[in-house]
Parts: C-alpha cells; structure tokens; sequence
C-alpha cells in the first residue's frame, strides 16, 4: 500500500500559464486543441464543399445542355465520357448520389457543427477546451478516414455509389443492378460508419463540455443561442446516428453475407435471387429515422449562428430568447416522429400517413416563431451591415421561401404528386441546403477574426454575398416549376420526353445561374486564404459582441483565457440597453458596474455580487 | 480547499458530475439507441409475416446467469476497491474477465444450439435477428473486456483505489449496463420468438 498513488486528480489540473513549444505534428496534425480542431473540420469542409460543388455543376452541364460535346472533360472524368462526347448514364446517377452525400453528411454536418461546435463550445461558455481533448481528435481523425474512402471511392474503376443519397436497397445491395451498387457502395457504407463513428465521438464530447464546463455564473438561461443550438444538435445526432449505424449494418449484412433482411423474391435477368423474406421498407424506416433529424443537424447550428450574428449587428437583444430556445426543442422532439413524410407513397396506411402528415405541419409553428423572431430582431434595431449579417438575413430568406414549400410537401395527398419531382429538389436545397450553407459562410464572416487574429475583406464579402444570394434564387426557384410539372429528379436527360422539352430554355438557364454561383465561391475562397496571411488586423472584438470568445486575446493560446476565466454575470444579449454608455455590455460585466442601466431587478442582484464579493474575500 | 475536491479541468470547476461518467452515460445511450432500432426493425418484420419458428436456444438461461454473476462481482471489485483492499480487488476483477469470457464462449455454445436446427445467420429473417443482437451485444462485451482489462493493469499498478475510483466507476456502469443490455434481449428474443 505503500507504494499506492494517492496524490488525487490534482497534477491533472493543466497549468495554462506554462508556455510549451509544441511541433508542427503536434500543434497542426494531432492536435487536442479545440481551436486547431476546428479549423481542420473548417479547412476539410471547404475542400469538400469545392469537391461536391464541381459535381452538381457536371450534371447540371448534363441537364441544361443536353447536346453538349463533354469531350473536354474527359482528363478528368476519363472514360465516364463516353465514345460520342456524352457524359455517361450511370455516372450522373454516381454524381447525384455523391453530391448528396457529400454535401449533407461531409460539408454541412462534419463542416458545419464540426467547425463551430468545437470552435464556439469552449470559447462561449468559458471553458479551456473541450472535456475530452482526446476524443476531439479523435472525431476528427475518424472523419479523415471517412473522407480518405469516400474520396477514394471517386476514383475507382466502377464507380462510386449511385444509389442516391439515401442508398435505397434493393437498388443498393444488389450489385448486378448497376456498376455503383459494387465495390462503390461497400467504400460508402464502411465510409459512413467511420462517419458515425466521428459524429458520435464529438457529439458526446459537444454534451458533456456545455452540461458540465460552463464557467462561473453561465447558466443555461445566460447561454448565447449558438450554444443552445450546438448542444440541441449533438443530442439529435446521439439519438439518430446509432439508427443508421443499424441500418447500414443489416445492409452490410444482406450485400456481404447474403442475409435477407431487406431483400425479398427478386428476379434479375430471369433467375431468383436466393433472398426471402426481407423488406425493403425497413430500411427506409430505419434511414428516415436518421434523415429526417439529419436535416435538424445540418439546419439548426446555422439558426443559431444566425441568432448571433443577426443580435449582434441589429445592435438589439435577440426577440424572445426563451421562445428561441423552447423552438429550438420543439423542433428537436418533432424530429423524432415525421420521418415517414419521406415514405407517403410507400403504399403506407393513409390513416398512418394522416397521422404523419399532422405532426409534420406541427413544425410549421416553432420554425415560424424563429423567422418571426429574426425579423422582429431587425425591426428599428442600428443595423450593421457586414457581411456576415448579410448572410444571416439571407440566411433567413432562404429558410422561409425553402419552408413555405415544405408545407405543401408535407401534406400526403400533395406529396404523391409532387413526390421525387425536381418540386422535392428546389424545396430541400433552399430550406437545408442553402440556409444551411449560407449560416455557416454567416459563421466563418463573423468569426474568423477570433480564428486567424485578421479580418476578411468586406468588399470581396459584399460581392460573394450578393452573387451567391441572388444566383440560390435563380438557380433553385425556376427547379419549383420543373417539378410541378412533373419532372422526376435523378433522370439523367430532359429530352428523351416531350412533355419536358419546353423546359430546355429554362434548364438552360438554371445552368448558367449554378455555374456563376459556383464561381462566385472562389471569390470567398481566395479572400478566406489571402486574409489568413494578409487580411487587415483584427482588434479583440471587431464587432462589438458581448459573448465571452471576444474578452480572449486576439490569438487566444492553448487554454484560450492567460489568466482566470471571466465570471458570467448577464446574459449574452445586453445591446443598446437604455442608460448604458455604449450600445454592448459584455456578460462578464458585472451589474454592479453598471448602475445606470440596471433595471429594478437587476439592482438587487447587483447588490448580492458586491456581498458575494466581500464574503470571497 | 472545497474546490480541490471537486475535478479540476483547467481551473474551472465541474458542475455537476464527472466529465467522463457523464461521457459514458452518453455513449451507453448511442448503444442503447442502435438496440432500440434494431428491436423496432424485429418487431416491425415480424407484423409483415414469413416469420421462421424455432426453439429458442435453452443455454442462453446459462449465460444469462453468468452475465449477473460477472456484475456482482463486478460489484464486489468496486465495492474492495473503495475499502483500499487491492488484493481481494484484482481477484474481483479477474473473476469478472473470466466469466464475460465464458459468458462470450456460452453464446458460441448457443449459436450451435441454434445451427442443429438449421437457423443459420444466412436464411430467414428470424434466425439472423437472433445472430445480429448476440453477436452486436458480444463485440460490445469484447470491448467492456478491454476496459476491463485495462482497469486491472491499473489495478496492479496501484491506480485503483479509494481516492482513485472514477475509471472502475466508469468500468463498472458500462458492465452493469451490458448485463441489464443482455437481460433486456433475452426477455425481448423469448416473448417475440
């Protein structure tokens, strides 16, 4: 016993004022630094935004001009251009289903919560980092694997998955169906579970940091709505991941091993398949119930960024924040049980369908107490025009416009026509995917100063916005007529049909729009590369915030905060308070300091500071 | 000095629990959640008919009380542990390995149970469910042996004792959780079978 270690956790406590040279592979490769994290899961977002970008533009090159010699493509594409200068068929199903793919799980999942989850958690509840550093890194090297296979899978002689996005078997599991459902589809599945695997190791990691390292005086009605948000997120992707980390298993299992859990009496070519029994609604019971809170984990973290930025630069308390929160939650719980609106015409139940359909347009009323709240935030507040405000109220636009349509796809007898049209396909890429997209580039405007310790150029923001946003309207409104006339989405050709041969002109179009907003993202690209290294100075709070990430220094070291953490003693949302000097008092400003402003109640906790204080001492 | 008491993480104080139970709570959720799926997949299928009946492997009685034993013992170790014993305690621990591996060995036993009447993982849905849930449930095992075993390095290394408790904690929730996991199969594979 003698011998027994009793000294208790203390040596565990990590002294931040030490300063320790680390190496390159340390500091930028294998880092536990929440921060360093972050900005790979920024950096790897970016790289495969660019990646799942470049493919919808080669298919939209495909629909909008159909007669197109592709011919120059073929140094890339190799022989997926075929004999006469055509993109092959079963490629532009390989690059739907790999768009989506991409887009949803590695950019606006991995790139969105990945980036500011770990960059914001720590910095604005007034943590050193995250509960477990190891299990960051983690996260993160689990999502490079993800991405190594997926990335790979590109390139192999068969092709990529081309199933769609939500890899429907028996499409899926048969690998005599077509040439993505081989060796393509196996890479997706064991990509996404190394995927899963990642989420779940930083979705705990995002639980555990903001229940149980919040600073002195940060409840949780004092934290900022990005907080709120992140920490809905991971406890949404906790429940879901699991269940399509089931799903792909018993697929796994009916493609590798012969099992039959989704198969059933199928006949290729005349011959029967050994399978019986299987059921292929169950996988899309079991992929729903991941999906439909998928589109709540890649929506929700860009609401609440937005909640930031649009309070910070209207100058004025965010509306309702306790209704913020509460829809925030409401959306969560709906989450869990709409997922069969995916699956109207999967001959369900109607009355079962009813009952869907009912929960469905519940959502309506917590998604309309955010837009009400956004705009009731901007109404007579000083607003300050940066571009990341831009991109907030953008933001906004786009998730009304995209969930307005969502009201009549979530009504069955509507859905069974508009089902799988480009109708799905315009509603879905305005409400999750632009929305989505435009809060995280709302995020990266307005914290990349915290980032890198430099501004981005606003005059390059200005242009990026305004030719992204009015290029998302002209891309995805016209795809709304298209799918009310019935197009189906995923067909490779227009022409073949001449009930859509008018929309030619109209495809065009939409063409031309995708390909300038794809472009007008090299505009942010270059400005987010050229300010790393160049960009103006930024001051410690360039936008006059009062979350916590700004009391740090400009380039906040391993630990964030030199000396002790701030105590929180207000809420984050103190802008423009009647009496107050300046238009911000931060949440570490203690009432007691600020007499002019407070209100009745806040004197007497004004008072109880100054006891608490003394009895300190 | 009411501060050095609770876990330091940087200098700020831990609120309410320690950040690693409070992880592993969150973990033993995810598992429960991918169970949760694949038991709502079982009873969904088998409302849709075709279902294959069999005689419900009789050894899982056996391995079932050696997964209760392994936590009582499991118990036993935590509780020689926070008395300082460290003899009794690597004896506890080793007598959990054991038996998980038996509990492990006992499943192989009752596949073959299974196999001798022609329910093979390859067949009708019903046989491989049963394949699916022990065979998952067993991985999750292999993994809790690891930590298992980890814990009783640290054990032998005199890391595990009364002012030293949260890994075995951790270790022992986990262990607690895959029996109650196991029993809640068993229940559910016999009354749907």
């Amino acid at each position: 016993m003698s011998v027994a270690d009793i000294t208790v956790e203390e040596h565990l406590a990590h002294d931040d004022h030490e300063h320790h040279e680390q190496s390159f592979i340390s500091k930028y490769l294998f880092t536990t630094d929440h921060k360093m994290i972050a900005k790979q899961f920024l950096l790897s977002g970016i790289f495969w935004a660019i990646i799942g970008g470049g493919l919808s533009i080669i298919f939209r090159l495909q629909l909008g001009f159909p007669d197109m010699q592709l011919e120059w493509l073929r140094p890339i594409l190799g022989k997926w251009i075929t004999e006469g200068g055509k993109l092959d068929s079963e490629f532009y199903l390989a690059l739907v289903t790999m768009h989506g793919t991409i887009m949803v799980f590695f950019v606006l999942t991995a790139g969105l919560s990945g980036t500011f989850s770990n960059f914001l958690i720590p910095l604005q509840i007034g943590a050193r980092d995250m509960a477990s550093g190891f299990m960051n890194m983690l996260s993160f090297w689990m999502f490079v694997v993800a991405s190594i296979i997926m990335f790979i899978s590109l390139f192999i002689e068969t092709g990529p998955a081309a199933g769609g996005w939500t890899v429907y078997p028996p499409l899926s599991a048969l690998p005599q169906a077509i040439q993505g459902s081989g060796l393509g589809m196996t890479m997706w599945l064991v990509a996404m579970v190394f995927f899963i695997a990642s989420q779940l190791l930083g979705g705990i990691n995002y639980i555990t940091t903001v229940i149980n390292l919040r600073t002195e005086g940060m409840s949780f009605s004092r934290l900022p709505l990005t907080i709120w948000a992140f920490f809905i997120t991971a406890v949404i992707g906790l429940l879901s991941f699991p269940v399509l980390f089931a799903a792909a298993l018993l697929l796994v299992f009916d493609r590798s091993f012969g099992t039959s859990f989704y198969l059933s009496e199928i006949y290729i070519n005349g011959e029967a398949l050994p399978n019986v029994g299987g059921s292929p609604i169950l996988y899309q019971h079991l992929f729903w119930f991941l999906g439909h809170p998928e589109v709540y984990i890649v929506i929700l973290p860009a609401l609440g960024i937005t909640s930031e930025v649009i309070s910070t630069n209207s100058r004025k308390p965010i509306f309702g924040y306790k209704a913020m929160i509460g829809s925030i939650m409401a959306i969560a719980f709906l989450s869990f049980v709409v997922w069969a609106h995916h699956m109207f015409v999967t001959g369900m139940n109607p009355f079962l369908g009813s009952i869907f359909m009912f929960l469905t347009l519940i959502i309506a009323v917590p998604s309309a107490v955010k837009a009400f709240n956004y705009i009731t935030t901007l109404w007579k507040g000083n607003i300050v025009f940066t571009p990341a405000m831009l991109f907030s109220i953008g933001m906004v636009s786009f998730f009304i416009s995209g969930g307005l349509t969502g009201l009549f796809l979530g009504n069955s007898a509507v859905d069974i026509t508009l089902h799988d049209t480009y109708f799905v396909v315009a509603h879905f890429h305005l409400v999750m995917g632009s929305a989505a997209f435009f809060g995280m580039l709302a995020g990266i405007y307005h914290w990349f100063p915290k980032m890198y310790g430099r501004m981005l150029d606003n005059r390059l923001g200005y242009i990026h916005f305004w030719l992204s946003f009015v290029g998302i309207y002209l891309v995805f409104f016209p795809l709304h007529y298209i799918g009310i006339a019935g197009f189906p989405r995923r067909y490779y050709s227009f022409t073949s049909f001449d009930a859509f041969s008018t929309f030619g002109d109209l495809n065009a179009f939409v063409s031309i729009a995708a390909i300038i907003t794809f472009g007008a993202q090299f505009i942010f690209i270059f400005n987010f590369f050229y300010s790393i290294y160049r960009g103006r100075k930024a001051s410690q709070n360039p936008w006059k915030s009062n979350t916590l990430e700004w009391t740090t220094p400009v380039n906040p070291g391993h630990g964030n905060w030199p000396g002790a953490i701030p105590t929180v003693y207000r809420w984050p949302y103190d802008y423009s308070k009647p009496g107050a000097p300046d238009d911000f008092i931060p949440q570490h400003i203690p009432y007691s300091q600020t007499p002019e402003s407070n209100l009745e109640y806040e004197k007497e906790l004004a008072k109880n500071e100054e006891a608490s204080k003394v009895n300190e001492e | 000095m009411d501060r050095a008491a609770d876990i330091p993480m940087g200098s700020v104080r831990v609120k309410s629990m320690h950040p690693q139970k409070f992880a592993m709570w969150l973990f033993i959720i995810s598992v429960l959640m991918i169970f949760i799926s694949l038991s709502s997949a079982y009873i969904v299928k088998k409302a849709e008919g075709d279902w294959l009946i069999f005689k419900f492997p009789e050894f899982f009685k056996v391995t079932s009380l050696v997964i209760v034993i392994s936590s009582v013992t499991m118990h036993l170790a935590y509780l020689a542990a926070k008395k300082n014993n460290l003899l009794l305690l690597r004896i506890y621990l080793g007598t959990t390995g054991l038996l998980a591996v038996g509990f492990l060995i006992g499943q192989i036993l009752s596949w073959n149970e299974l196999v001798t009447q022609d329910v093979f993982f390859v067949g009708n849905v019903a046989g491989s469910f049963i394949y699916i849930f022990t065979g998952l449930h067993g991985l999750h095992l292999v993994g809790g042996i690891i930590f298992l075993g980890v814990v009783l390095i640290n054990a032998f290394r005199y890391k595990v004792h009364s002012k030293s408790l949260a890994q075995i904690e951790i270790c022992a929730t986990y262990w607690h959780f895959l029996g109650g996991l196991w029993l809640y199969l068993y229940l559910f594979l016999l009354l749907n079978n």
